[in-house]
């Protein structure tokens, strides 16, 4: 694969900016390992899908976009909603069921949205979001806003008609859409060698007559070109583009998985592909800062954690409420 | 039925008593084979199928991308072609993605074309709440296919039902949605070794009472029944009645167990509104049943409201046993 880090232009998300992106994929890291650390403990329940190894991806597309955009989210989303600026406090308070939480203790770890920032939420439901994009785009269309919408999805979700559905009517309607496909190999068992039969999901894309790329989902730089362009493309009118990050998911799909259908081979050489010292490198960052950026981030989570566990529990008398506007 | 087997009752939990079922019709019969998400390597996202591609290999026990659609669609013509495919849906939520091949296919297929064609096919899935899995993991939909005719509705609530209503429904000439319950996986009961059937729509009087009648499906009998043990210190005889088979429905049982008690109550954990209860509270009360109830038929089920992901809501979303003991003693003491 080009290393296309080093074609990047330092200006846009290098400097100062680059080590509050690094920060950012520092905290995902640490954020998930504590999140799995509470579920063991009992702390939170239910299931949840860890992003560690998938933090450049999130953080490389993100920063490609301002917060007036939209962002459609998958169930292992919780990179993508620190990535879009979301608190790790009020994630933290929504995994412990809390009133506090990002939806009010009753959506948990699946289904965490921050409405305010126009994201629209992760999904249990494979592709569930992905026709969803459509209805977003046509509204920034009608409302002929220079906004874009970001769909993010799986490998696995490319099978479901409704992604099929979605990139076709996004397509003859011009659309300005992002379709962002973290191929992270796996569709919890399901390999993509043996759920697909053409070489780059990314190909896709040409059925429908949209551009399709892959890219490097572990390079920050070649993740923020490619959805920066796809944004240029969308804002002048030209519709969606379907780009493919190739990432990896170092944990098991969710708490249950007893991993039999990969070897801890091939996970340690993803590991040796791990984003976050690449990154580092890539922003020629000595060992000092890069230890200070990891201990902001780990400060960062201890708060969550302290707010999370200081928060109320929804009031049972409240049971009833929320389901009709 | 007792089975001894060395000298004491075989116990199996109800996966166990599923994959059993699943492996001795797949060694008896060539046209039966496992069709779903991660049910190869994975053993399914719950282990029913754990262990079962090394028996059968990847062609019986097929592996598919995630295509609900597609799961439902291939078995309907599996089975119109020839096969007693049966498929799995990982959570029923996921089978609202199979719905059209379903309803408009499957259940309608063999009226349509004026009875030439059968459609024997089984879709498994896992409904229910209680693992903290929120709204989009945790639905109870049995009843939207009791509301489609040509469609069978199976709920097995112990493993020896688990075990026996699935060899008949894999043997049924028609399509069989059976609805499994999370909480009752790991639930362990006496399955006897040999194959055998439970008849499809056979309601079985699980308990019998002489104070109120309670219809309970899924994971609501055994909590039924525990309500039933607290309320017999008391000096109250519930009779527990399971459908098994929401549809086509066995009603007589029902309908005679109101008239010797004169008192109702159905509980489910599917939300209130539009669930089972109402068409069973309708069948009492078209029944001969009528004349006999002394108090307002009662139903107990699911609050009207997604199922939330905080534990404590979660917890009063749907009937616990507390609640049942609560609304039969009321019954019973005819405070309705
Ligand atoms: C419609 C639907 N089918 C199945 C599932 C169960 N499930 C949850 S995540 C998952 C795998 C998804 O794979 P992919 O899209 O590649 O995303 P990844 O988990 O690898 O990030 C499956 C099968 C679901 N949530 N929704
Ligand atoms: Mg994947």
């Amino acid at each position: 694969m080009v290393d296309t880090m080093a074609q990047t232009s330092v200006a846009e998300i290098g400097g100062e900016r680059g080590r509050t992106l690094l920060r950012q994929m520092m905290t995902i890291r640490r954020f998930e390992e504590k999140a799995q650390d509470l579920y063991s403990l009992g702390l939170v329940h239910g299931t949840m899908h860890l992003s560690i190894g998938q933090e450049g991806t999130a953080v490389g597309a993100s920063a490609a976009l301002t917060r007036n955009d939209y962002l459609l989210n998958t169930h292992r989303g919780h990179g993508h909603c620190l990535a879009w600026g979301s608190t790790p406090d009020r994630m933290m308070a929504e995994f412990m069921g809390k009133e506090t939480g990002y939806c009010r203790g009753r959506g948990g770890s699946m289904h965490i949205a921050d409405v305010e920032a126009n994201n629209l939420g992760a999904n249990g439901i494979v592709a569930g979001g992905v026709p969803i994009a459509v209805g977003v785009g046509l509204s920034i269309q009608f409302r002929q806003t220079d906004q874009v919408v970001m769909v993010v999805f799986g490998d696995g979700a490319t099978n479901e008609g409704a992604f099929h559905e979605s990139l076709n009517m996004a397509s003859i309607w011009k659309l300005p859409i992002i379709y962002l496909c973290e191929n992270n190999q796996y569709a919890m068992s399901m390999s993509v060698e043996r759920a697909f039969n053409i070489e780059r999901i990314s190909q896709r894309g040409c059925a429908y007559g949209i551009p399709g790329v892959t890219v490097d989902g572990n390079d920050v730089a070649a993740v923020y070109e490619a959805v920066k362009e796809a944004k240029a493309r969308a804002q002048a009118g030209e519709g969606p583009t379907l780009i493919e990050c190739l990432t990896y998911r170092w944990r098991g799909h969710s708490k249950s998985d007893r991993q039999a259908y990969r070897t801890r081979e091939e996970v340690r050489e993803w590991q040796d592909r791990d984003p976050i010292p690449r990154f580092a490198s890539w922003l020629s960052l000595t060992d000092e800062q890069v230890g200070a950026l990891w201990k902001e981030a780990e400060g960062l989570i201890e708060t969550a954690v302290s707010f999370a566990q200081a928060s109320p529990e929804p009031d049972l008398s409240t049971i009833l409420e929320g389901v009709y506007a | 039925m007792p089975n001894m087997n060395n000298g004491t009752m075989r116990e199996l939990t109800y996966v166990e008593a599923l994959r059993e079922a699943l492996t001795q019709k797949m060694r008896a019969d060539d046209r039966v084979f496992l069709i779903g998400e991660d049910i190869g390597v994975y053993g399914g996202a719950f282990g029913v199928t754990a262990g079962m591609v090394e028996e059968f290999g990847e062609a019986r026990v097929r592996d598919t991308p995630i295509s609900e659609a597609g799961i439902a669609g291939a078995c309907v013509g599996a089975a119109v072609a020839g096969m007693r495919p049966v498929g799995e849906i990982q959570f029923m939520d996921f089978v609202t993605i199979s719905m059209e091949q379903l309803v408009l296919q499957a259940a309608k297929i063999r009226f349509m074309f004026g009875g030439k064609a059968t459609v024997p096919m089984v879709l498994r899935m896992p409904g229910g709440a209680g693992t903290g899995a929120a709204a989009q993991h945790s639905e109870s939909l049995e009843n939207w296919f009791v509301h489609v005719p040509g469609l069978k509705v199976v709920m097995p609530s112990t493993p020896y039902d688990a075990k026996g209503l699935l060899l008949a429904a894999i043997d049924d000439d028609n399509p069989v949605i059976f609805v499994e319950h999370k909480l009752l996986y790991r639930t362990k009961g006496h399955v006897p070794e040999e194959m055998y059937t439970v008849p499809l729509s056979q309601t079985k009087v699980v308990r019998q009472g002489r104070d109120v009648t309670v219809v309970a499906t899924s994971i609501m009998v055994p909590r039924a029944l525990e309500a039933a043990e607290t309320l017999a210190k008391e000096g109250i005889e519930l009779e527990v009645i399971d459908p098994r088979t929401l549809s086509p429905l066995d009603d007589a049982p029902i309908v005679a167990s109101v008239k010797k008690t004169g008192k109702a109550l159905v509980v489910h954990e599917a939300v209130k509104t539009g669930g089972f209860g109402g068409e069973i509270v309708a069948r009492i009360a078209e029944s001969e049943a009528f004349d006999y109830l002394d108090a307002p038929v009662r139903r107990l089920a699911g609050l009207d409201i997604p199922i939330p992901y905080n534990r404590t809501l979660e917890y009063h979303t749907v009937p616990q046993v507390e609640n049942i003991v609560d609304e039969a003693r009321r019954l019973a003491r005819g405070e309705f």
